[in-house]
Parts: C-alpha cells; sequence; structure tokens
C-alpha cells in the first residue's frame, strides 16, 4: 500500500492491525514487534498493556468513534489515523478537523481505507497530513492532487482564516 | 448581479480543470464508474434515462442576459435545442455528450457560471424568492446573504461527502416566498425588537418519501453568526445522520429521531466552539458582498403610470395578463413580470434556446439586463417601468410567453418526469399537459382563482407535490403508471403537507379527478374569495374523497358546464 506523508511519497514503518481480540479478561493475543497501528476500541479497554509494550503505538479511529473519547491519550500515539468505509463516507474529515482544531492532535493524522487521489485536497484541508491511497492509485498523479485548488473560501486546518478574513487584512495594508 | 472578483473566478476555473482531469481519468479507464460517480454528480451530471443530464447552476434563480445568451448557446451547441428550468431554480440539459462536459463547464466559467455542487450529497444551490431585491415588503436583501453562503458552501472541504443532499433556502420577507419550512435548513430573515437583523432558523423541513415541516430551531440568530451556526447544523449532521438507509439518510430523519429539541442542543454544543471564531462574518464582508451587486439606475417615476392604468382599461387581455403576471415592485414605477414557461402543450419549465435569447433581449430593453428563475420554472423580468409593460406583454406573447396563469392551475409546476429521468415511476409532462388541455377556458381558469398544482413523478418530489393545493404523485403499480392525488398542500408562511385523497388512478382518469375536485370547490365555496385550499382547509378531505370515488351522482356541481370537458 502506497503512502503520501507531508505530499511526498513515503516509506510506511507502522503495522495497522485491522481487528484485534481482546479477551473478556482483557487479554491480547501475541502482538506483532514494532511499531503499531491499533483500532482504537482495544485501546480504551486496555491501554496499559499497550503503553508497556516496546515499540511505538497509534490508533484508528473509524467513522463511527468519538475523537473526544481518546483526547485525554494523544501523549501516547504516535500517529492517529481515521478509517474511510468508502469514498463517500464523509465523517472522517469531520473527525479530522476535530482532532485537529479541537484537541489539538500535532502528531501525524492519516487517512485510511478507500483513500484515492480525488479526496485527498479536502482531506488536507481538514487536516490530513498522510494518506495511505488504497490498493492501485498511482502516487504520482495522486500528488498532482494538492494542486487542484489554489484557495478555498473557507476557514480550516491549513488556513485558520476564511479567505474574507485573509481579504480584509490585505486591504487594511 | 453579482461581480465574481478574480478569486472566485480563478475558483470556479480550477474546477473545470478538475473536472476536465476526472473526465479524461475516466474516459481512459483509470477512474472506475463507482469513483467518477460521486465526482460527477458534484459537478451537476447524472447518467440518465437517454443520456447524461446535466443541472446548471442558477445560484438563487439570478441570471444576468449575457449569461442567459450563454445557456442558450451552449442549448443549441451541445444539447437538442431546449432546455428545463427546475423548482431549484437551475437550468436541465438532456442532451449532452459526457465527453462535452468539460468544454461546457469552460464556457460556462467564462460568464461566471458552474454546476458545482448541483448534485450529489453535499450542500446544493442556495435557492430563494423569485422576487429577492424587489419585494416591496423585504426585510432584507435575501441574495446578499445567499451568496454569503454560497460562498462559504462552495468547495467546503468538510461537507462534501454528507449522508444525503442538503438544501438551504433563504426568505428576506415577512412572507416566505422560497419556502424555507420544507427546506434541510431554512433561513428567514426577522429583526429584533431593537431592529437587528437576524434569522430565525429552520432545520429538517423537506418533501420526498417523508415530508416534513422544519422545525424551528432558534428563533433569532444575530447574522454575525449565520456561517458558525450553518457549520455546527452541519458537522451534526456529517457525524451523526444516518449513513445506513439512503431513505432515512436526510436531516429531517435525524431532527425527527433525536426529537427536534434534542438536535437544537446538539447544535447550540456544537456551536460554543466555533461562536466568535474566525469565521463570525463582519460588517466589512457583507457590505463587500453586497457592493459586488450591480443594482440598476432606477429613474424617479410616477408611483402609478397612467399610460399603464390607460392601457389595462383599454385592453382587457393586456389586464388579464397584468392581474396575474405582474408584480409590485418596491420601486415607484416599477413593476416584475412573470413569463410564463407554462403554455399548453409545452412541459413546465421548458425554453427554446430561441426563446432564452428573445427573452435576454426583451430584459436587455426592459429589464436592466437581468432577469431570475422563479422556483415554480417561470423566468421574471424583475424591473420593468410600469410604462413599459403593454409593449413587454405584446413581445412576450408572440414569444408564447405570455399564458395568463400566474397562481392558476393551468401554472403546473412538474418535473421531467419518465419521459426523461430514470429515477421516475411514472410520466409528468403529459398528465400537466392533458390538465392544461382541460382547463384552457381561461374564463374558467380565473373563475376557479388561486391554485397550485404540482406533480412528481417520484417520491423524490422534484415537483414539490406535497405543497401543491392538488398534488399530484406518479407510482409505479405493478409495473404500470397510476397516479396518487393528494389536496390541502401549500407553500408560504401557512405551509401544509397534503392529504393523499384515496387510491391512485390511471393517467387518463387524472385531468377527471382533478376536475371533480374543482367541481366540488366551485360547490362549497362561500364566495369567489374562498380559495380552493382554504375550502380543503375548512371542509376536510372527505366530501372531496366522496365525490371522486363514491358513487355519488346527480350532484348539482355535476351539472356545471365546464367548457372543454
Amino acid at each position: 500500500m502506497a503512502l503520501i506523508k507531508d505530499r511526498k511519497r513515503a516509506i510506511d514503518t507502522w503495522q495497522l492491525l485491522d481487528a484485534l481480540a481482546v479477551g473478556e479478561d482483557g487479554s491480547l493475543p501475541p502482538l506483532p514487534a514494532g511499531d503499531l497501528i491499533v483500532p482504537a476500541s482495544a485501546w480504551m479497554r486496555v491501554r496499559a498493556q499497550f503503553i508497556a509494550r516496546e515499540g511505538r503505538i497509534g490508533i484508528w479511529l473509524s467513522g463511527a468513534e468519538e475523537p473526544r473519547d481518546i483526547a485525554g491519550d494523544l501523549e501516547h500515539f504516535g500517529v492517529i489515523a481515521v478509517n474511510f468505509p468508502s469514498f463517500t463516507d464523509g465523517r472522517g474529515y469531520s473527525i479530522g478537523r476535530l482532532l485537529r482544531e479541537r484537541f489539538g492532535w500535532t502528531g501525524e493524522l492519516r487517512a485510511i481505507g478507500d483513500i484515492q487521489r480525488d479526496q485527498l485536497f479536502y482531506l488536507a484541508r481538514c487536516g490530513f497530513n498522510a494518506f495511505a491511497l488504497r490498493e492501485g492509485e498511482d502516487v504520482d498523479v495522486a500528488l498532482t492532487a494538492f494542486a487542484d485548488f489554489s484557495d478555498g473560501y473557507q476557514g480550516s486546518v491549513e488556513q485558520p482564516l476564511p479567505l474574507f478574513r485573509r481579504r480584509e487584512l490585505s486591504t487594511h495594508r | 448581479m453579482y461581480i465574481y472578483d478574480h478569486i472566485d473566478q480563478k475558483l470556479i476555473e480550477e474546477r473545470v480543470a478538475q473536472f476536465r482531469d476526472q473526465t479524461g481519468r475516466f474516459l481512459a479507464g483509470t477512474l472506475s464508474e463507482d469513483n467518477f460517480r460521486p465526482l460527477r454528480l458534484q459537478n451537476g451530471l447524472y447518467i440518465q434515462r437517454h443520456a447524461p443530464m446535466l443541472r446548471i447552476a442558477i445560484p438563487y434563480g439570478m441570471l444576468a442576459t449575457y449569461q442567459l445568451r450563454k445557456l442558450a448557446h451552449i442549448t443549441r451547441t451541445y444539447d437538442r435545442g431546449t432546455g428545463h428550468f427546475s423548482t431549484r431554480q437551475n437550468l436541465q440539459l438532456n442532451w449532452p455528450r459526457l465527453e462535452d462536459v468539460p468544454d461546457i463547464l469552460a464556457e460556462l466559467a467564462t460568464v461566471q457560471m458552474h454546476a458545482i455542487q448541483t448534485s450529489g450529497n453535499c450542500v446544493r444551490n442556495i435557492t430563494s424568492d423569485h422576487a429577492a431585491g424587489i419585494a416591496p415588503d423585504e426585510i432584507v436583501n435575501p441574495l446578499v446573504w445567499c451568496e454569503v453562503v454560497r460562498q462559504w458552501a462552495s468547495f467546503n472541504p468538510e461537507f462534501a461527502y454528507l449522508p444525503r443532499k442538503f438544501k438551504i433556502a433563504v426568505s428576506g420577507s415577512a412572507a416566505d416566498r422560497a419556502a424555507v419550512q420544507v427546506h434541510d435548513v431554512g433561513l428567514h430573515a426577522v429583526l429584533s425588537d431593537r431592529g437587528e437583523i437576524g434569522f430565525r432558523v429552520l432545520a429538517g423541513g423537506g418533501l420526498g418519501r417523508t415530508p416534513i415541516l422544519g422545525a424551528t430551531i432558534r428563533e433569532f440568530l444575530p447574522w454575525q453568526h449565520l456561517l458558525t451556526y450553518l457549520e455546527a447544523i452541519l458537522r451534526v449532521y456529517n457525524l451523526y445522520g444516518r449513513r445506513d438507509n439512503k431513505w432515512k439518510a436526510r436531516i429531517k430523519i435525524l431532527v425527527k429521531d433525536l426529537t427536534p429539541a434534542a438536535f437544537r442542543d446538539a447544535v447550540e454544543a456544537e456551536w460554543q466552539h466555533a461562536k466568535d471564531g474566525p469565521s463570525t462574518l463582519t460588517e466589512r464582508e457583507v457590505a463587500r458582498i453586497a457592493g459586488r451587486f450591480t443594482r440598476p439606475a432606477y429613474e424617479k417615476l410616477e408611483p402609478l403610470s397612467s399610460s399603464y392604468v390607460l392601457a389595462t382599461g383599454r385592453d382587457k387581455r393586456f389586464a388579464a395578463w397584468a392581474r396575474r403576471n405582474v408584480l409590485p415592485h418596491k420601486v415607484p414605477g416599477y413593476a416584475a413580470v412573470t413569463l410564463s414557461l407554462k403554455k399548453t402543450g409545452v412541459p413546465p419549465g421548458d425554453a427554446t434556446a430561441d426563446q432564452m435569447d428573445a427573452v435576454a433581449d426583451l430584459a436587455d430593453r426592459f429589464s436592466f439586463g437581468e432577469l431570475r428563475v422563479t422556483h415554480e420554472q417561470n423566468l421574471l423580468l424583475p424591473d420593468v417601468r410600469q410604462s413599459d409593460l403593454h409593449t413587454v406583454w405584446q413581445e412576450a406573447e408572440a414569444l408564447g410567453l405570455a399564458t395568463p396563469n400566474i397562481g392558476l392551475i393551468t401554472n403546473i409546476i412538474a418535473c421531467p418526469g419518465g419521459d426523461y429521468c430514470s429515477l421516475a415511476n411514472a410520466k409528468s409532462i403529459p398528465v400537466a399537459e392533458a390538465i392544461q388541455r382541460r382547463f384552457d377556458d381561461l374564463d374558467f381558469v380565473y373563475d376557479i382563482g388561486e391554485l397550485d398544482l404540482n406533480i412528481s413523478g417520484c417520491m423524490n418530489s422534484c415537483g414539490h407535490h406535497h405543497i401543491g393545493h392538488i398534488g399530484i404523485l406518479g407510482v409505479d403499480k405493478q409495473g404500470a403508471e397510476f397516479y396518487q392525488i393528494s389536496i390541502g398542500g401549500a407553500q408560504g408562511n401557512d405551509a401544509s403537507l397534503g392529504k393523499v385523497l384515496g387510491p391512485s388512478v390511471s393517467q387518463e382518469e387524472v385531468p377527471d379527478v382533478i376536475e371533480k375536485l374543482i367541481e366540488v370547490y366551485l360547490e362549497r365555496r362561500d364566495s369567489e374569495a374562498e380559495r380552493f385550499i382554504d375550502v380543503v382547509r375548512r371542509i376536510g378531505i372527505e366530501p372531496f374523497k366522496e365525490y371522486v370515488y363514491g358513487a355519488h351522482q346527480g350532484s348539482k356541481a355535476r351539472n356545471r358546464h365546464l367548457a372543454t370537458a
């Protein structure tokens, strides 16, 4: 799977666990070594075990999970990923903005799932800086997406001032 | 007319380039049909029964003549010479070629037009009162606020993939002519006790499969907070609206399931974070947008033109037209003229390229080069001198655009229906025509008085049948096209949803049923001043139902002579 990070092709050093069966007693199956992205639901149940483990930890949120539920744990994460089950499922755009603007996440914010070239511009404006492209996407073509538009009307994570505020500033001078 | 600045212009040109690239990748096979679909929809392109359908945005229904001429040119060059003006104040073309759409969008961009977000699960074209900016009862000019919202909604990165489509309407007058109660969000301008401008905010209204009137979630939102409040509404909807079932995905279902009070609480809580933030509107920005609207250079005229008054006395046909098709204007000596696209035999809302060019000429000569598209699918010349009305009428008549039927039964609102639309269960156009033919005696139509008749070819309700005084809905009955009739719907401040009269009927039976409804009305009204809708509200639907379906014979109403029956 190809990864774009900070508008460049990147090597993915994280291993993402789609599912993780936590036992009723809170026991975990054997985990692979290295840096892991685990489901947020598993993190919330057995966070102490993940913290005690060697290697860095990241989490991924489904579209239905609330960013506020992990907002107190941000210091533990090396990456936060948000899953887009389909191209047309837009919940993650709001989740991205909440993580950045309300909960102050400044680390890697990665879009995973059905991620293609034509979502990248809006995703970036909503705060995503990493994109795990779905199978078959051409990275070089995808990299052109960030130049689709030269500006936007609304305030965004990338540009907190809406266009009208910036217009006012530039004509004040 | 709102005039783009260089950034507005650049953004729509970049949109054209983006869509050209996407279309190219689709045609080359590197972008799948599934992935191209949401992208083309957000550029107004459907794949329809015969060919693609392109829906061109006419923001809040406002058009300049140079834009209408461009639409005529596009209709002639890329289509088959006829365009359809829709109930959402847009223009639909039914025969463009997919390969040509990037070129069409490029042509539109040269006159500051586009097809952005006219379809798809995003914030759609912002609609308003057809008399916006000229209505005597206006509190604020809604056009300015529509443009403020349009810019916020255009390319909004957070809300491009909502659970379902999202429609916003703005009304600037005490009397609602923008149907704010049947939109996902309705904004109704109000003044506070201290004379400050704000909006009553309604949410969760809509037609379709689950028709419902919107709930007021805020009585008074000061204008400065318009965008942050909209953002809060949209965010709550984007995160919590249902995505598992297309038929339950509109915001109205979320509002209903949570209850309007709980929905409002969620919005208010979300809003606290954005309130007073950088997206809070400034006087300067509103003034900037207002200043980019060109305004007609009105002359100082007498409030009532004597030549106009004399002409109405001299010419009865002109007087009849003026009574139906001329609207009052806030500037003394001026009036607005509705050009009816509801001539019998012409699909409601359709105009040929030649008519578009001719209307552009009329608007240049008589209405400062501007016109409007109404949500009742007509065209409007907004700024005509009263002394020019007689000439405008004569010329409109020569163009087939002077049918004096605005507000009457033959001013039928109808979607394109099964003749074009792949969603439709049944045809709309032949039904509209059959009703128009049944009621083509104008004296009789005047006697019936004000009556809104709306036809939708399916539950998606593009013809707004729920809010027609008489509503007709196309349904599929074991593969055959049938029509369900409802009565008692209304738009405006006292909006209501129609009630179904009874079992659906065949296409041939529709005009008979409508005629029977009219017979009951004429029989039961207490005076000519009591409209059809008033009678339905007073006596309920039972007497109508009984007369249509009952074995009921020999009523006095039956003997009433219908010119064409």
